[in-house]
């Protein structure tokens, strides 16, 4: 970092949020031969408050460089048990579940540890910062406004890479930006409880109108403690009720749940839509949430994002070492991100939008159906030549999926 | 103000600030701030997982 005066600040390349994708962008970037490379991130502490139910699948840790640890992975899960509105029930066990929930996270704990291996790297961190505005020279984006503590100066860079989140505001003032939806918009109340009775070693999914358009989770993060919470597609929210509502009704009606306590609570939004059509402008790389990877179907964001910000970074090393921050250049981050991702995030979101529309009893049938059956992949296909055999009429509007 | 923040209720999560259409809220860590492009929509009231905002007046 060159201190100019009190009020320019100037670096290589400039991270907006110090998340575990901004983290990890910056590692990538570093790692890659960038000199400078400085992360501010408004809050005061990284990873706290948590934000997140915290669960993983553990596939990619490898393709990111991370260590798998018991320092952040809390728990460890067999695999996944789906509920339909009546009780029905299915398991997927470890080996069907591919890429869905396989841990369970201390997502605060994981968050700092992404800072410190970016750290190791020689990424600055400055925290309480806040970027105010985005700084644009002949539509080129050089820098943005920030403010510490009060203290008001500008943050000049080659490149600038927004990682700022679902909240990502980055983008939107250089003008990279297209509304989410309300049907693509998650919103989400959980609560972390304690001295409950659950099925420790599997995560739980109930599915219905106990959470319209989303699912309630229990994710254990021990015998007796699990993180219980749900997501509602934001334009089926009934009236006046808030998720905490819905929370709070499930929580009563569940025998294993009602008698626990709740020790934190976490809100939040997710976007469940499709990503960005662009996610590069001339100066600008967005990542993570910001750029709209979360994979529509469980709103899980971390993998992808994580698997994009190691892209991400290395292309910015690339782009600054030639002096080409410019959106042509930047193609190539977006040809390998998107040939990486781009596809089942697309069919997850098709899938998704499907799933939406399901009543109590199509939830409950299909459940019912994929009970009976030894499913070997866990796939959309196989899901629905599954349900076709028992409920032949129920695939009928999934047709074109198969 | 056209949306009011209720500060005992507000969480920082930033969900309101996704939804809003019109990049009217600023969430500075723990404090949200409301500027003059909003357009009283009244997604983020809708959005925000604990009811702390409400249209003004409302
Ligand atoms: C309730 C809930 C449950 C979830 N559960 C899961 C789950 O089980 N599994 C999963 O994989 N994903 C889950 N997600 C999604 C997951 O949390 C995100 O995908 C993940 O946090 C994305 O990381 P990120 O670094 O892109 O963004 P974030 O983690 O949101 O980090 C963005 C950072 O940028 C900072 N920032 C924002 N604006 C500015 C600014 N102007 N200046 C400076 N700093 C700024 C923020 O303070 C924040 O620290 C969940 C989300 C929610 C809300
Ligand atoms: S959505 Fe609600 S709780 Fe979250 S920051 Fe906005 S007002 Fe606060
Ligand atoms: S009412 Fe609409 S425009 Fe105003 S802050 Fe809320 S979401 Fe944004």
């Amino acid at each position: 970092m060159d201190i100019q005066d009190d009020k320019v600040i100037n670096c290589d390349v400039l991270v907006v949020g110090g998340g575990p994708i901004g983290s990890t962008a910056a590692r990538f970037a570093a790692k890659n031969g960038v000199d400078d490379v400085l992360v501010i991130e408004k809050r005061q502490e990284i990873g706290s408050p948590v934000r997140c139910a915290e669960g993983i699948s553990l596939t990619w840790l490898d393709e990111v460089e991370i260590e798998e640890s018991d320092h952040f992975i809390k728990k460890k899960v067999k695999g996944s048990k789906l509920y339909s509105p009546n009780g029905n029930k299915m398991t997927i066990g470890k080996e069907l579940a591919g890429d869905e929930v396989g841990g369970v996270l201390e997502r605060d704990i994981f968050d700092k540890e992404m800072a410190v291996l970016a750290g190791r790297e020689g990424v600055n961190f400055m925290l309480k910062t806040a970027a105010t505005d985005v700084i644009k020279e002949n539509g080129k984006v050089t820098g943005v406004k920030a403010k510490k503590m009060g203290e008001e100066f500008e943050i000049h860079a080659d490149l600038v890479i927004g990682a700022d989140g679902f909240e990502s505001q980055v983008g939107r003032w250089a003008g990279l930006y297209e509304q989410i939806p309300s049907k693509d918009i998650m919103t989400c109340f959980q609560y972390r409880m304690v001295d409950i009775d659950i099925e420790p070693d599997y995560t739980h999914f109930y599915l219905g109108k106990v959470a319209p358009g989303g699912y309630v989770w229990i994710f254990p993060k021990g015998d007796d403690k699990a993180n219980v919470g749900l997501g509602v597609q934001l334009n089926q929210l009934d009236g006046n009720k808030s998720p905490k509502d819905y929370l709070d009704e499930f929580i009563d009606s569940h025998e294993g749940l009602k008698k626990g306590q709740a020790v934190d609570m976490v809100a939040g939004g997710v976007s469940v839509g499709h990503p960005l059509d662009s996610v590069t402008m001339d100066g600008l790389m967005m990542v993570g949430d910001a750029a709209r990877v979360v994979d529509p179907l469980t709103g899980g964001g971390i993998a992808n994002g994580m698997k994009q910000a190691k892209i991400a970074g290395e292309v910015a090393a690339e782009a600054v070492e030639k002096g080409k921050v410019d959106e042509d250049f930047f193609s190539r981050y977006e040809e390998r991100w998107r040939d990486r991702l781009e596809d089942k995030i697309w069919r997850n979101y098709m899938a998704k939008e499907k799933a939406v529309e399901l009543s109590d009893e199509e939830f409950d049938k299909i459940i019912d159906a994929l009970s009976e059956v030894d499913l070997t992949e866990l796939t959309t296909e196989a899901i629905l030549k599954a349900v076709q055999k028992k409920y032949p009429e129920l695939v009928e509007s999934f047709k074109d999926m198969l | 103000m056209s949306v009011e923040v209720n500060f005992e209720k507000c969480m920082h999560c930033g969900a309101c600030v996704g939804a809003c259409p019109e990049n009217a809220l600023f969430l500075n860590d723990v404090a949200l701030e409301v500027n003059e492009n909003c357009i009283e929509c009244g997604l983020c009231v809708k959005g925000c997982p604990v009811q702390a905002l409400s249209l003004g007046g409302a």
